[in-house]
């Protein structure tokens, strides 16, 4: 139980601010594995349920290569909130805090079927990319994952 | 599902193939999700409820719903109206809350040059408590609205394929039709009104207003999902 709370405690992660042109490297870089990457918001009910999941599928899937991004839309001036919600969720996957305000000049390049509304996701696997406008329960997140496999 | 909600669903996605639903429904995938190909060869899949929006040029359908004074509002009783700048919009979220000062000064601005701004909040209150009858009457008079803010409890969101809260669509009266000119974002900062470059929504009235084709007639932008009524 110790080890594990250090454990954790150890692994804390911090948020990171970024443009879009950093999500543009993640989404584009050539790492084998695949990439999931979640569209949150501390104010978004339907996204707070399904954190957890990702978080799940981020542990129980890390060593076979699958990398875990949650983007958070909370506004840059909420930077603290942000922090201290994963500060006390103990989220274990990377934290980033997308500040790029001007919607329209992005929402497409991540998918042209987006909207903007959030919840949403994007996986994406040695090109095959798959969007999802949507919130998952965790059978549902798994088994997406597993036909990336 | 029973038969009066299939129907609904299929009066709402008007556009929508119905041998997808029939496949769907047949076999069960994803429960309530669709799937579909992209263009760009990406897989897409959504809830089974989003609905296909209206598009720029479409006729948008008038409504009679709840106001927060207690009367019953449709687009017909704006008489002497040109158009609309129509939003669906919320109390719970943080970017509707962004916008409601941005609301009230383009109300304040348009009203009287023809576009009154219509206020929906297509929410169920069941989810967001915020969004109950009562909260939006307190909200609208804490923070001073000049519209009318809407209880959507018809799915005229669904009709129109409102997306997330907030989203505009602008409409104008021609032959006695509400014709959709502009749907997407208020403008291009939510978080920082002093920062905007591009006042959308202005723009394109102004644009409807100079008897101008509207230039930018779609955006997209960040907002919250829409909790839709279980009644609808």
């Amino acid at each position: 139980m110790f080890i594990e709370l250090s454990g954790s405690l150890a692994r804390a992660q911090d948020v990171k601010v970024i443009k879009f042109n950093d999500l543009k490297a993640i989404i584009d870089s050539k790492e084998a594995g695949l990439k999931i990457i979640n569209f949150w918001a501390t104010w978004c009910k339907p996204c707070l349920v399904e954190l957890p999941f990702f978080e799940t599928i981020s542990e129980k899937y890390r060593q076979k290569g699958v990398a875990v991004y949650l983007v958070s839309m909370d506004f840059v001036s909420e930077i603290e909130r942000v922090r201290a919600f994963v500060k006390k969720r103990e989220l274990k996957s990377g934290v980033f805090l997308l500040n790029e305000p001007d919607y329209d000049k992005w929402i497409n390049k991540v998918s042209e079927s987006w909207s903007g509304s959030i919840p949403a996701t994007l996986m994406i696997k040695a090109g095959e990319r798959k969007f999802f406008k949507k919130g998952f329960d965790l059978p549902e997140l798994e088994k997406e994952v597993k036909l990336f496999e | 599902m029973n038969e009066q909600g299939l129907k609904t669903r299929n009066n709402i996605m008007k556009r929508k193939s119905l041998i997808l639903l029939g496949a769907l429904l047949a076999t069960g995938l994803y429960g309530f999700t669709e799937l579909t190909k992209s263009k760009t060869g990406e897989t897409v899949l959504f809830n089974f409820l989003e609905t296909d929006s209206y598009v720029v040029g479409d006729e948008a359908q008038d409504f009679s719903l709840l106001n927060i004074d207690g009367s019953k509002k449709s687009l017909a009783s704006f008489k002497g109206a040109k158009g609309f700048i129509v939003v669906f919009t919320s109390n719970h979220c943080p970017f509707s809350k962004a916008y409601e000062e941005r609301m009230v000064a383009l109300d304040g601005k348009y009203a009287s040059l023809g576009y009154p701004v219509i206020a929906l909040n297509p929410n169920d209150p069941e989810a967001y408590e915020e969004d109950t009858h009562e909260n939006m009457k307190k909200r609208a008079s804490e923070k001073g609205f000049t519209y009318p803010y809407l209880v959507d409890d018809k799915g005229i969101g669904q009709i129109y394929g409102a997306k997330r809260t907030p989203q505009v669509f602008v409409l104008k009266k021609e032959v006695g039709k509400n014709i959709v000119k502009y749907i997407g974002a208020i403008d291009d900062n939510a978080q920082d009104a002093s920062s905007v470059n591009k006042k959308y929504v202005e723009d394109a009235v102004d644009n409807l207003l100079a008897n101008k084709p509207v230039v930018t007639q779609n955006t997209k932008a960040i907002g919250c999902a829409i909790k839709w009524r279980s009644n609808i």
